[in-house]
């Protein structure tokens, strides 16, 4: 067997997104000298749109953290963290972000993230987010805090309260401090502008994330799936760009559907769609090759996954709403996976194995990450009851690269695998 | 010709093998310590399930004699013995050798003669120590695995010598027993158990002329038997034994199995999980399982299956093997006794002391100070016992709970003293009505799994060969 690695295969799309990403960085880079100013906000229930409207550049901390885990740069910084008393047990998201801040806050670019000029605590669901911009602004003293309070789904509704509450925060609040970080009015029609290109590009990410419905599935909706959500669920959501690169996406996508090809591994295409699995919980970052050549290996493609869902969950029908701005965002916001109950979540994913025709369940379980975590085993026991499909249930960690067990993984998936395996054969 | 199928179980402990008949029955069974080279821990567990095979196929060509004749009962237990004793003996010799060469090569000049001297006087000890435990069934609880049979006799014979020759004595040894160890045997079947009735035939002539002492009345009956009548049965088997020794045993299909299954010399459709295997296993024996417990030397598992024995959920420990065969065979140095003699000794517990189950390292420090608080032994590991099953039913919770009849796999399924605790937390749990299983060859159940798994893959391939 030859040493060398395997070239990776880049489509068009992803250079493009490439580029969108360092023209981010780029501009982040020069901000200060260009007067740009800058906050930092969350990526489930994000209103970019409305930090865009105002000229604003948005920086996103666990999409830094899950950089630096990709660049193997995670642990230096979570070293950091726990230096200055960071626990073991703390969202590894969390020490990363604030090692990489006390490390001089270098991007994946390699050029320097700015300072924020606003902290946008855009969602809550996850308890730990309100924490960590606790940590941002002892960091960052004296840099305005907005706090968008959004009301977890706990009957599985959102109820036109909830939505009046949050609009009312948008406006007696987070709208005010923007005008005043940013200098400028706030402006319903660029927003409304705005949404009307997320709607669009939101209806392309459909259209690519529900092609996985046919067999052989051409895309993975996990693996590749993080790469495609890549710009709706950051900073390009409401922008030409975004709409240029889901339309280049789906257009590639189309083709593969054509010619009736599967998906592509950083090691050309699967030739053969063994297994289709639902996923759920976000991937491990850190090791996130060996993660995802480990399934590919065994010609398992994800053909629906609830962390691509993390930053909303258009397929089940909601869009951007240029008519209702403001209505809208907190709409979204209370709208995303992990804002929504546990009955709720199960409806989904049940929703997925059989609209996606899966040949299975699986859990990959952060410890740390409690907004994903609480609640799998029970969401996995009614699924296998409900679906009557094989579950399967891996553990490891976003980016601290001590807790991802490469031998432990692998040999629990292949117990699954091979599960899936004999239930084909033997109950075919 | 009959069809055998062999299932290899590389743990990280111990290696098992399992031979099944075309009707899925055991016929062999093999077992040996895990060691570095897993090659030869799998082709050695595998040998021995082989001549294991062997014996069993004699005892079923003789169902009818042996029925009426149970003389010959205690004649084949014997041969069984002196077979595996004159394995040892060759392994033994070898070891002989490596010793005294390495004693001759010992780094320390000066201590080379002594050395010598003290290794002349402790070899043929040893070797009189093993025959006489092989032959006069003295082996008890220990595990008959080379190393430690031969490392239990050596360190005794060592501490009865000089103190300061201890460290070279026992460097030599370290440095001997793991080559000798690793080398696979060739052995002649056919002659090797001709030379075991040989032996045998001595045994049986020198016995007093009633045989009476602390065995039970049974096997005195059976010795009394064979003294009046051994060369009689011997001339009997001596043909069945020499047809059996003929007999072509094919194994058709193999699956291995286990922590190390990746590294077995088998063929990458015949390797499957152990999680699998031992499901199967387990479901084969007792078909209204729906939920397996195994714990094995570095893995507890949680599965549950389905009325084909088909895995439909699992759960193991994660970082950390606490609670694991391994954890006990920690605690069990930590105490200074065998590993067999941890069960018996906690069931002998007036009381649990409370241990940690969340670390062996510390459960280690946890022993020494309840000691020295004036906990007894035997309370303490009846801590330890119940600490494993309580650290065992959260993975079974994980896994869904226990439905229907619920068996007890892996090595650590021997222990006494772990299924009494298990069998009472899983009943306040789970309920009185669970039927819980477990099985004389509960250690063997992935290996019985793999076996099972190559033979229905043998015959879903015959069944797609086209008929002409």
């Amino acid at each position: 067997m030859s040493n060398k690695k395997p070239e990776v295969q880049k489509e068009k799309s992803m250079l493009l997104q490439k580029e969108m990403i360092a023209g981010l960085f780029k501009d982040l880079s020069t901000a200060k000298e260009k007067g740009k100013k800058v906050v930092y906000t969350f990526v489930p229930g994000n209103i970019t749109e409305l930090i865009l409207s105002f000229d604003m550049l948005p920086v996103y901390p666990e999409i830094n953290a899950l950089q630096s885990g990709m660049r193997k740069k995670s642990w230096e910084y979570i070293k950091e963290a726990e230096k200055i008393g960071y626990s073991e047990d703390v969202c590894t998201y969390v020490k990363c972000d604030i090692g990489m801040m006390l490390k001089g806050n270098i991007g994946p670019t390699d050029e320097k993230i700015p300072d924020p000029d606003l902290l946008l605590l855009s969602y809550t669901g996850c308890f730990t987010f309100m924490k960590w911009f606790e940590n941002l602004e002892r960091l960052y003293p004296g840099v305005p805090v907005a706090m968008l309070h959004t009301p977890y789904q706990e009957d599985g509704k959102i109820t036109p309260g909830m939505v009046d509450y949050m609009v009312k925060q948008l406006k007696e609040d987070v709208i005010p401090k923007m005008e005043k970080v940013s200098g400028k009015k706030y402006d319903e029609a660029r927003l409304s502008y705005m949404l009307e290109k997320s709607a669009l590009s939101e209806d392309l990410l459909v259209k690519v994330l529900e092609s996985a419905k046919l067999k052989p599935s051409p895309i993975d909706a996990y693996f590749a799936g993080v790469y495609y959500i890549g710009p709706i669920f950051t900073a390009f959501r409401g922008t030409t760009q975004a709409v240029d690169y889901y339309s280049e996406l789906y257009k590639e996508i189309q083709e593969r559907i054509s010619l009736k090809q599967g998906p592509i591994t950083p090691e050309g295409e699967l030739k053969e769609e063994k297994y289709r699995l639902v996923v759920e919980g976000p991937p491990n970052w850190t090791n996130f090759r060996e993660f995802w050549k480990i399934f590919y290996d065994m010609g398992a493609v994800i053909v629906a996954s609830s962390y691509t869902k993390v930053g909303g969950v258009y397929d089940m029908g909601f869009r951007h709403d240029p008519k209702n701005p403001l209505e809208s965002l907190s709409r979204y916001c209370m709208g995303c996976y992990t804002n929504m109950n546990i009955p709720q979540r199960v409806e989904l994913l049940c929703h997925y194995i059989k609209e996606y025709s899966a040949d299975g369940f699986l859990i990959n379980s952060i410890k740390s990450c409690n907004s994903f975590s609480a609640g799998q085993l029970l969401m996995m026991r009614e699924i296998e009851q409900r679906m009557g499909v094989s579950v399967g249930f891996i553990e490891s960690d976003l980016v601290d690269p001590r807790y991802f067990s490469y031998a432990n993984i692998k040999n629990r998936l292949e117990s699954y695998f091979q599960m899936l395996e004999q239930r084909k054969l033997i109950l075919q | 010709m009959h069809r055998y199928f062999l299932g290899v179980d590389l743990g990280s402990t111990t290696s098992k093998a399992i031979i099944v008949d075309e009707e899925g029955k055991i016929t062999g069974r093999g077992i040996t310590n895990t060691r570095a080279n897993y090659s030869v821990a799998a082709e050695i567990a595998k040998m021995e399930a082989i001549y294991n095979a062997r014996f069993y196929i004699l005892k079923k060509n003789l169902e009818t004699d042996l029925s009426w004749k149970s003389e010959y009962h205690q004649f084949i237990r014997d041969i069984e013995n002196v077979f595996q004793y004159l394995q040892f003996k060759i392994r033994l010799d070898e070891l002989n050798k490596l010793l005294l060469s390495n004693a001759g090569s010992y780094f320390q000049i000066k201590v080379r003669s002594s050395l010598l001297q003290h290794l002349m006087q402790i070899l043929p000890s040893l070797e009189t120590k093993i025959k006489n435990e092989f032959l006069q069934n003295q082996l008890g609880l220990q595990n008959q695995f080379f190393r430690d049979v031969v490392t239990g006799i050596y360190n005794e014979l060592v501490a009865e010598k000089d103190k300061t020759l201890f460290e070279p004595l026992m460097n030599v040894f370290d440095k001997s027993i793991t080559p000798v160890e690793n080398e696979i045997l060739q052995v002649d079947f056919k002659i090797m158990v001709n030379q075991a009735m040989d032996i045998l035939q001595k045994k049986y002539k020198s016995l007093p002329d009633n045989i009476s002492g602390d065995t039970s009345m049974r096997f005195d009956a059976e010795l009394n038997l064979l003294k009046g009548n051994y060369e009689k049965v011997s001339d009997t088997l001596r043909d069945h034994i020499n047809r059996v020794a003929d007999y072509e045993l094919h194994i058709s299909n193999m699956t291995g199995t286990g922590y190390g299954r990746a590294l077995l010399p088998f063929p990458e459709d015949c390797i499957r999980s152990e999680i699998l295997c031992h499901a199967y296993g387990a479901h084969a024996i007792f078909p209204e399982t729906r939920t397996v417990l195994d714990i094995g030397g570095q893995d507890t598992k949680a599965i549950q299956v389905d009325k084909h024995g088909l895995v439909t959920s699992f759960q193991m420990n994660d970082r950390c093997a606490a609670g694991c065969g391994r954890y006990l065979g920690y605690i069990a140095d930590e105490m200074g006794v065998p590993v067999n003699e941890l069960g018996p000794m906690a069931l002998q517990a007036t009381k649990e002391v409370q241990i940690c189950s969340t670390c062996t390292v510390f459960a280690g420090a946890e022993l020494r100070e309840l000691t020295n608080l004036g906990e007894k032994r035997e309370d303490i590991l009846g801590g330890l016992h119940k600490a494993i099953i309580m650290r065992a039913m959260s993975l079974i919770a994980r896994s869904g709970g226990v439905f229907n009849e619920f068996t007890f796999t892996g090595g650590v399924a021997r222990n006494k003293a772990v299924i009494k605790y298990l069998t009472a937390l899983v009943k306040e749990n789970y309920g009185d009505t669970i039927k819980i299983n477990i099985h004389t060859d509960s250690i063997f159940m992935g290996a019985l799994g793999g076996a099972l798994f190559a033979r229905r893959a043998s015959e879903l391939a015959h069944k797609m060969v086209p008929v002409e």
